[in-house]
């Protein structure tokens, strides 16, 4: 190496550090606010992670309105900051606008797709986890009912219970789904009381596992379904611990990963399309202590098999949102 | 006989319910460990120091104009219109049938449609519980409020299963066409040599609510429906008896309260997300029960209110943005100024009175 590269190179270094020094990275969260103990809650912990780990610090708001969507894009992209991660599918149009008016500023979605040079998509096949979840509840259920509890109806949480269904179906064709949605306005990620209530309703009908995706909403369904004395599965984060030994297993959806990553990787983000499916760890059912004894080597067997089949494409999981249609009740 | 002058009434009492609150506000910013003056430094130069400010503040704004405008119109007949929310969301559906389904050639065409679309909703909207009321004597306290839940779960009915585009994530309709933007007031400013920041999202819907701020003052006291209002909200019983139908006032002060309420959907769907999203009334058709009270419901006094509240919102976002107060303290010092200027009014009104008073005696 001559002189001069090496002179070049470190010129380079120092340039690229003090770059990365000037632009902090910046997180915006949905209207659901940041300690919703779901999924805006996991974006912080992924971004509270890189900041432990790197010492580095972070810009984040919480949004109070619509418009504020755009305007907090904007204006974190004027103050520097880079690259900027947008928790939350309702960031699109406004992404659409703000990233080309800042082609140097990288940007990071999630839940959704933004088709621009400067933008990272980052998309969750919950689909797949909740096909393995489903597999798990079909099998661990004796009633041949299961329960499913979403949050807000909408597109998304539609997607998490065609997956459960198919892997609950995949076991027992002739098993019994009963799905219920705590409420069709924003309120349903944080109303653990009606969430409860939905669960006795299903357990009043037969169901003896629930799974819960529901945000805040799911701490009452957890709840409940361990005063009853049946079977829970969590969602987004590992929930295995708020009720050990009654939480079946957790659908985790690593958003923090996804945070993680992108702030790790500072303004040098890869953009384009970026899928946390199971073969990387962007989704996956949740094992520890606290569940050992409910999940049998049988049951894990055949989940890791299809889990498995899924990774190499053998076994496709139909994804509501493709066509907003389930095949399966 | 008055016991104020009238500019005391208008301007002195809101000043000092403000005074009260800003500085209530202070001590609980301070309480947090955050400078009290460079939060209001932060929140005047982030909403009324440059245009950018001034385009959201106007934004939020114009949002409050209507639905302040709609309560005042309900309160001129002693009626409590709370569903302003409702009644804005399905004006907004009303809005996006209009903007998405007819191709129109002009954005002036499409708002003065749009607009009319909003306002039939809106008034839609407030009908049943208007009959409810005269008709039955049912609340109409309770009933709006009722039907504000109706409303949000119709509209996510079809947005989630009907209106949306297909593959779509997003619970919203698919984007207006190009024709139906509404140009900003970056784009009604620019051939007047003013430079306007372009990424404010106030627009022409400012307009539209000044105007029907005018048409609400000429409705109320200029117009024999207006006196007829206003003369069913002070007495019942007198207007009866000078021949004015109870049923029909009742239900035409709805109709026009819940039409401008819809009203509102043209600032906030056409203006500015161009679409019609889920959540795009966001606590407006609240909001307007404070800002139809701090203005006494005249359409002046909600216009400056609701610029204030624009100040508030903006302000409240500045914050939000550059300081470590969380968002949830800015709705607190917002509910501290609601909770001065409307429902703690009295608090302030009586001891003034009585200052007057004894001021007079003296003379």
């Amino acid at each position: 190496m001559t002189l001069m590269q090496k002179f070049l190179s470190a010129t380079a270094a120092v340039a690229m550090t003090a770059g990365a020094a000037l632009a902090e990275p910046a997180l915006i969260f949905d209207l659901g606010g940041k300690f919703d103990k779901s999924f805006n809650e996991m974006a912080f912990t992924g971004a509270q992670r890189w900041a432990d780990e790197t010492g580095g610090t972070f810009r984040e708001i919480e949004l109070q309105s619509e418009a504020q969507r755009e305007q907090a894009l904007r204006r974190f992209a004027e103050a520097g900051s880079n690259p900027i991660i947008m928790a939350g599918f309702a960031f699109a149009s406004a992404l659409e606008g703000v990233a080309k008016d800042y082609p140097d500023t990288k940007f990071a979605i999630i839940d959704m797709v933004v088709d621009a040079p400067n933008v990272r998509s980052v998309v969750f096949n919950e689909h797949e986890g909740s096909y393995l979840v489903g597999m798990m509840a079909a099998q661990a259920s004796k009633s041949g009912t299961v329960g499913f509890i979403g949050g807000m109806d909408i597109p998304l949480i539609r997607k998490f219970a065609c997956g459960y269904v198919q892997g609950v179906k995949a076991v027992n064709a002739d098993a019994t789904v009963i799905q219920n949605m705590t409420g069709t306005t924003p309120a349903a990620w944080n109303d653990p009381v009606k969430g409860s209530e939905l669960t006795k309703a299903q357990i009043a009908q037969g169901a003896d596992i629930v799974y819960a995706a529901a945000g805040g909403t799911g701490v009452g369904i957890l709840q409940t379904a361990a005063d009853e004395g049946i079977l829970s599965i969590g969602v987004d984060s590992n929930q295995n611990y708020m009720h050990p030994g009654k939480v079946l297993t957790s659908m985790m959806k690593r958003v923090d990963n996804a945070v993680y990553d992108a702030m790790a990787a500072g303004a040098d983000l890869e953009t384009g399309f970026n899928v946390m499916g199971l073969a990387n760890g962007g989704v996956g059912y949740a094992m520890d202590d606290n569940n050992a004894s409910l999940v049998s080597a049988d049951m894990q067997a055949a989940v890791d098999a299809a889990a498995a089949k899924i990774g190499t494409g053998e076994l496709v999981v139909h994804d509501y949102m493709s066509d907003n249609a389930c095949p399966v009740e | 006989m008055q016991k104020m002058p009238q500019w005391a009434d208008v301007v002195l009492i809101p000043l000092i319910s403000l005074i009260l609150a800003a500085t209530l506000s202070a001590l609980v910013i301070l309480g947090i460990g955050e400078d009290p003056i460079a939060a209001v430094n932060m929140m005047i130069k982030g909403s009324l120091a440059s245009t950018y400010g001034w385009g959201y503040t106007l934004y939020y704004a114009t949002n409050f104009m209507f639905t302040g405008l709609a309560v005042a119109v309900a309160f001129h007949a002693r009626m409590f219109n709370i569903g302003g929310e409702g009644q804005a969301m399905i004006g907004g559906l009303g809005v996006a049938l209009v903007a998405l389904y007819i191709p129109w050639p002009h954005w002036s065409l499409a708002l003065v449609f749009c607009t009319i679309g909003a306002a039939i909703f809106g008034a839609a909207w407030a009908y049943i519980p208007a009959v409810l009321q005269a008709k039955r004597g049912s609340h109409i306290v309770i009933t709006t409020i009722m039907f504000n839940f109706i409303a949000a779960a119709l509209l996510n009915y079809l947005l989630v299963n009907i209106l949306i585009p297909e593959g779509s994530m997003d619970p919203a309709t698919a984007n207006f066409p190009e024709a139906t933007h509404l140009p900003t007031l970056h784009d009604l400013l620019a051939p007047f040599g003013i430079k306007f920041s372009k990424a404010a999202p106030a627009n022409v819907s400012l307009i539209v609510a000044l105007l029907a701020a005018f048409a609400v003052w000429i409705l109320i006291w200029r117009t024999k429906l207006g006196y007829e209002i206003r003369a069913f909200g002070h007495s019942e019983s007198a207007a009866k008896y000078a021949g004015i139908n109870p049923v029909k006032i009742t239900v035409i002060a709805m109709l026009i309260s819940g039409g401008l309420a819809g009203m509102m959907a043209i600032n906030v769907t056409l203006g500015e997300s161009e679409r019609l999203i889920l959540n795009s009334t966001e606590g407006a058709g609240f909001i307007g029960i404070a800002v139809a009270l701090m203005g006494r419901s005249h359409p002046f006094g909600v216009i400056l209110a609701s610029i204030l509240f624009g100040f508030l919102y903006q302000g409240g976002a500045e914050l939000a943005l550059w300081t470590n107060i969380p968002r949830e303290l800015i709705v607190v010092i917002q509910a501290l100024v609601i909770m001065f200027t409307g429902a703690l009014d009295n608090m302030v009104r009586m001891p003034l009175e009585k200052l007057f008073v004894a001021l007079r005696k003296e003379t």
